[in-house]
């Protein structure tokens, strides 16, 4: 009986080939961590001494003056985001709630496709479009044109993951409600829905991580404001692109605002990432 | 609504239908003619003609895939879901026919209960709820009345005793045997007519499986019920009536003892007997 074909040896050389292939992931694998270590320590250490109390709570000061904050865009961006949930989560949930339960073989193809196609869409784009279908029939920038070209973002995301988790539900719980006489519409809504709402409010809260760290949209559409928004149809603050301004600014000063803009701005989406860890911790245990 | 007590419900006398080998003619609460359905261009059942007595357990048994759950879902029409199945023939309940275009296939929904051969309660909900949510989704509002249906159901369904202080639990911590009950409660709520119940034990150990067949037994005195199963000794030990099903053809139908001590038909006795299946 031959067990070892070939040279005694072999079996080291084996050994090596393992032990290269081991490292060469565990290098790769370091890499993809990499970026992530490296943002938080740039921005930790450029922009942590510039988050303060005042960052949080003052205006931009003029160039020059010392001091002042951000709570104009840090705001302007929430309002955005709300905004662009009116537009993004309704549409984005109904379609996907839509494909998953209701549509056709073949208008489901179509559909899958164009979200693809949207999904893979620059965003620059929507702020182009947004500024041609919006700015200029309004004849100006404002919080309701950013709102929009974010919430346009946001349909084809919470569209698709709406319709992954929704098919996750098993259909015994479809066919034990309609075998209770429950109308179909009912049963999507109080049952389907139900088991898959942590599902979808991950992909809520995925899709708005995702817009509210968007620059490019936003800068033909909501155009950024150095003082308090007081009318939604006026153009407003907005996170990133308050550090998009200061940072290509040439004053120190406003550098390292956008410094401590990006830290407030990645925190928070790490925030809400985390965040979605723990929703769906539990997912697969509820969903099946 | 569904009825709102099973014993009070008219049912049609129909002394001269094949079920003549009973000494008093049974009441029937399902008459089948000539029902054939496809499942695009597959046909899954071929010319059925059956009736179900009422208050009775009526078994349907034959070998895998041979259209015995596709029987039982035409009978409330929870085929329909699957598309592109076309069906033929008709099915009256209580004299009424179930595929007329007048009829909600909800309506017949909440007279004809379904019981799965996966137990399947609500996970996002507690046991309590599991059970009213019937009612409620069918636009219940009176707490009392939730309350009573609640009790009642869970009684009917042998599980009060046991849940009674964990109503508030999720549907999902009992164990299996207990979930296929809850599923019995909640499909009690509704009050139906007619509980169907595919391969009801299929998932459960045998001592689940006694205490889900001896609530059988003890609901037909109130509901009519058929049964689809795949166990031969059950089928034997709770109906009334047995049917069985041969490539989505009934091959014979009679009162469960004749059909296991004296059939008719050479295939019922291939199968009973065990030559193949």
């Amino acid at each position: 009986m031959i067990m070892y074909s070939g040279r005694a040896d072999n079996h080291l050389w084996r050994k090596l080939k393992n032990a290269l292939a081991s490292a060469t992931t565990f290098v790769s694998a370091v890499l993809v961590i990499a970026p992530l270590g490296l943002v938080f320590f740039h921005l930790l250490v450029n922009g942590a001494s510039s988050v303060n109390w005042d960052f949080f709570t003052h205006l931009p000061k003029p160039v020059g003056e010392p001091g002042g904050g951000m709570v104009n865009a840090i705001i302007g961006s929430l309002e955005l985001l709300a905004l662009a949930s009116v537009i993004g989560i309704p549409i984005g949930v109904l379609g996907g709630v839509y494909l998953a339960e209701y549509g056709t073989a073949r208008v489901n193809w179509v559909l899958r496709f164009v979200a693809d196609v949207l999904n893979g869409v620059p965003s620059i784009t929507w702020g182009v479009v947004v500024y041609g279908l919006v700015v200029l029939r309004f004849k100006g920038f404002s919080a309701y044109a950013g709102g929009l070209a974010l919430g346009l973002i946001m349909i084809p995301l919470i569209l698709r993951t709406t319709e992954e988790v929704v098919l996750l539900v098993p259909n015994g719980y479809r066919e034990a409600a309609l075998a209770l006489g429950v109308a179909r519409w009912k049963t999507i809504v109080h049952i389907v829905m139900k088991t898959a709402s942590r599902g979808i409010i991950t992909g809520i809260l995925l899709a708005l991580a995702r817009v509210g760290g968007e620059t490019a949209p936003l800068l033909f559409t909501a155009f950024g404001n150095r003082f308090w928004n007081h009318n939604l149809g006026e153009p407003i603050a907005a996170l990133p692109l308050q550090i998009f301004t200061y940072a290509i600014s040439p004053y120190d000063d406003w550098h390292r605002q956008a410094w401590a803009g990006a830290l407030v701005l990645v925190t928070g989406i790490f925030c809400v990432n985390v965040l979605v860890r723990i929703l769906t911790r539990g997912r697969t245990a509820s969903v099946i | 609504m569904a009825n709102p007590d099973p014993t009070v419900v008219e049912r049609a006398e129909k002394p001269t239908e094949p079920l003549s080998t009973a000494e008093t003619a049974p009441r029937l609460t399902f008459e089948v003619k000539n029902l054939s359905l496809w499942y695009g261009e597959k046909r899954a059942i071929s010319d059925v003609t059956l009736d179900i007595a009422s208050n009775a357990v009526t078994a349907i048994i034959g070998p895998s895939g041979c259209g015995k759950s596709t029987f039982i879902r035409c009978l409330n029409r929870m085929h329909e879901l699957v598309p592109k199945t076309r069906i033929k023939g008709s099915v009256l309940l209580q004299g009424e026919d179930l595929y007329s275009s007048t009829i909600d296939p909800a309506i017949v929904r909440r007279r004809v209960g379904m019981v799965f051969q996966k137990s399947n309660p609500f996970p996002t909900m507690s046991i309590g709820e599991n059970v009213v949510i019937g009612l409620r989704l069918n636009g219940v509002r009176n707490q009392k009345f939730l309350n009573e249906r609640l009790e009642t159901s869970l009684r009917m369904a042998a599980l009060w005793d046991e849940v009674k202080d964990d109503l508030h639990k999720p549907g999902t911590s009992l164990s299996g045997g207990q979930q296929q009950r809850l599923c019995i409660a909640r499909a009690l709520a509704v009050q139906p007519e007619v509980l169907l119940m595919d391969e009801p034990c299929s998932a459960l150990d045998p001592i689940a499986t006694a205490k889900i067949e001896e609530l059988i037994y003890e609901l037909k005195t109130q509901y009519t019920i058929v049964t689809v199963t795949h166990n031969m000794q059950q089928a034997g030990r709770i109906s009334d009536y047995t049917a069985f099903f041969y490539l989505g053809k009934l091959i014979e139908f009679g009162p469960t003892t004749k059909i296991f001590t004296n059939p008719s038909e050479r295939q019922t006795e291939d199968y009973i007997t065990g030559r193949f299946g």
